[in-house]
């Protein structure tokens, strides 16, 4: 990707797609209006800066000293990048190949990774994400505020991210209210764990 | 001490259509509710077990603040409304405000324009310093100005829970809405 411009990516399924767990009207403006907005902003904030044709993935290595516009809103533009990828109407079940072994490896099982990741989700306070993340090879649970991620040098726990989990309040509040945990439940039901599997091999070609 | 849910001083659909009953009572009744419980779960066996909100406010770290700081912001954020209050500053509050921001329609927008571009969840405040002048602050996730010596006046919930079932991500609407359930005489007893 030639960032130029950063362009909003347009969805592989449709808005109601992920019903019941993820709500049709959530999926439009969570798309239309809020990662729309982040991608806007970010188009804004680069122009005539250092910071112009450069990925985004290269700018979080320093997102420590990026002005927060430009912080906040490629963090935006990233991680909703990821996460309408990762969830899929065909998602759900579980995870296999070298992914599972994996989980098995550095979790114990596939139920306790469930449980440190819904863990992640349920507890960030305020507005964030929860991820699993990819270090050395090594996976790990992590959540981060706002918008940022373990790409950022900032981030408590670094590495590639494979699944994200977006626990803004806008990313359930229509549907579930203040029943966070309800959200995390539900999606699991809509994991795509093909793409989380296919950046897991990914990672394994980038350098830390 | 076992802190409780304070009552509201006005119906649930009293804000209509500014704050809506649907989101009071998810605001007032889940997250709030739900704060207080909390707290009283984690103080209980601590060096906080039978201290005031405000002491846990100005002392308090992690969970303990972060619950402790919600019950507080959210009391003040409910008690600083009404269906029918007054809808401008008067006495030494109107004059605070016009030294300070020039006018008080300068002082409206530039605490909106802080509602409004606060990333992520957190509040607004109108704070009184201890020399007597007026400042807004804009504070992340529960932060609360008592930790920084000064007096709130004003607070506006900008956490998406507060405006998301009525205006969506059109936070500036919600903003827009506030000030029209804001009781400035109730304000002025705070100054």
């Amino acid at each position: 990707m030639i960032a130029t411009k950063f362009e909003l990516p347009k969805l592989d399924y449709a808005y109601d797609a992920l019903e019941p767990y993820i709500d049709a009207k959530t999926m439009e403006i969570h798309h239309s209006k809020h990662h729309a907005g982040y991608t806007n902003n970010l188009n804004n904030a680069i122009p005539g800066t250092a910071y112009e044709g450069k990925e985004v993935e290269e700018l979080f290595m320093n997102a420590k000293t990026l002005p927060a516009a430009i912080r906040n809103n490629g963090g935006g533009f990233y991680n909703h990048n990821l996460f309408w990828k990762v969830m899929s109407p065909n998602g759900g079940g579980l995870p296999g190949g070298n992914l599972a072994d994996a989980i098995n490896r550095d979790f114990g099982s596939f139920d306790k990774f469930k449980e440190l990741f819904s863990n992640a989700a349920a507890t960030r306070f305020g507005s964030g994400w929860a991820w699993l993340l990819v270090n050395n090879g090594e996976l790990k649970i992590t959540s981060t505020p706002n918008q940022d991620n373990p790409l950022m040098d900032v981030a408590d726990v670094r590495g590639t991210p494979i699944l994200g989990l977006d626990v803004w309040e806008h990313a359930y509040y229509l549907k579930y209210q203040n029943r966070r945990p309800e959200y995390i439940a539900a999606f699991w039901n809509v994991i795509n764990w093909e793409e989380v599997s296919g950046r897991f091999i990914d990672s394994a070609k980038i350098n830390h | 001490m076992s802190f409780e849910l304070p009552k509201l001083p006005y119906a649930l659909d009293a804000l209509e259509p500014h704050i809506s009953k649907k989101t009071l009572e998810f605001h007032y009744g889940k997250h709030h509710q739900a704060y207080i419980n909390n707290l009283n779960n984690l103080v209980a066996g601590t060096k906080f077990e039978n201290a005031t909100l405000e002491t846990i406010v100005k002392e308090a770290e992690g969970a303990i603040f972060n619950n402790g700081a919600q019950v507080w912001n959210h009391t003040f954020y409910f008690t600083s409304f009404s269906p029918s209050g007054a809808k401008k500053p008067s006495g030494k509050l109107a004059d605070a405000i016009d030294k300070q921001f020039g006018t008080f329609s300068a002082f409206i927008d530039e605490f909106s324009k802080a509602a409004v571009t606060l990333f992520g969840s957190g509040w607004i405040w109108l704070v009184k310093n201890p020399d007597g002048t007026l400042n807004t602050l804009q504070e992340s996730n529960a932060g609360n100005p008592l930790r920084k010596g000064l007096l709130p006046v004003l607070t506006c919930d900008v956490w998406e829970h507060a405006y998301y079932l009525d205006y969506q991500n059109k936070r500036p609407d919600y903003i827009q809405a506030f000030w029209n359930v804001i009781d400035w005489n109730i304000l002025s007893g705070r100054f």
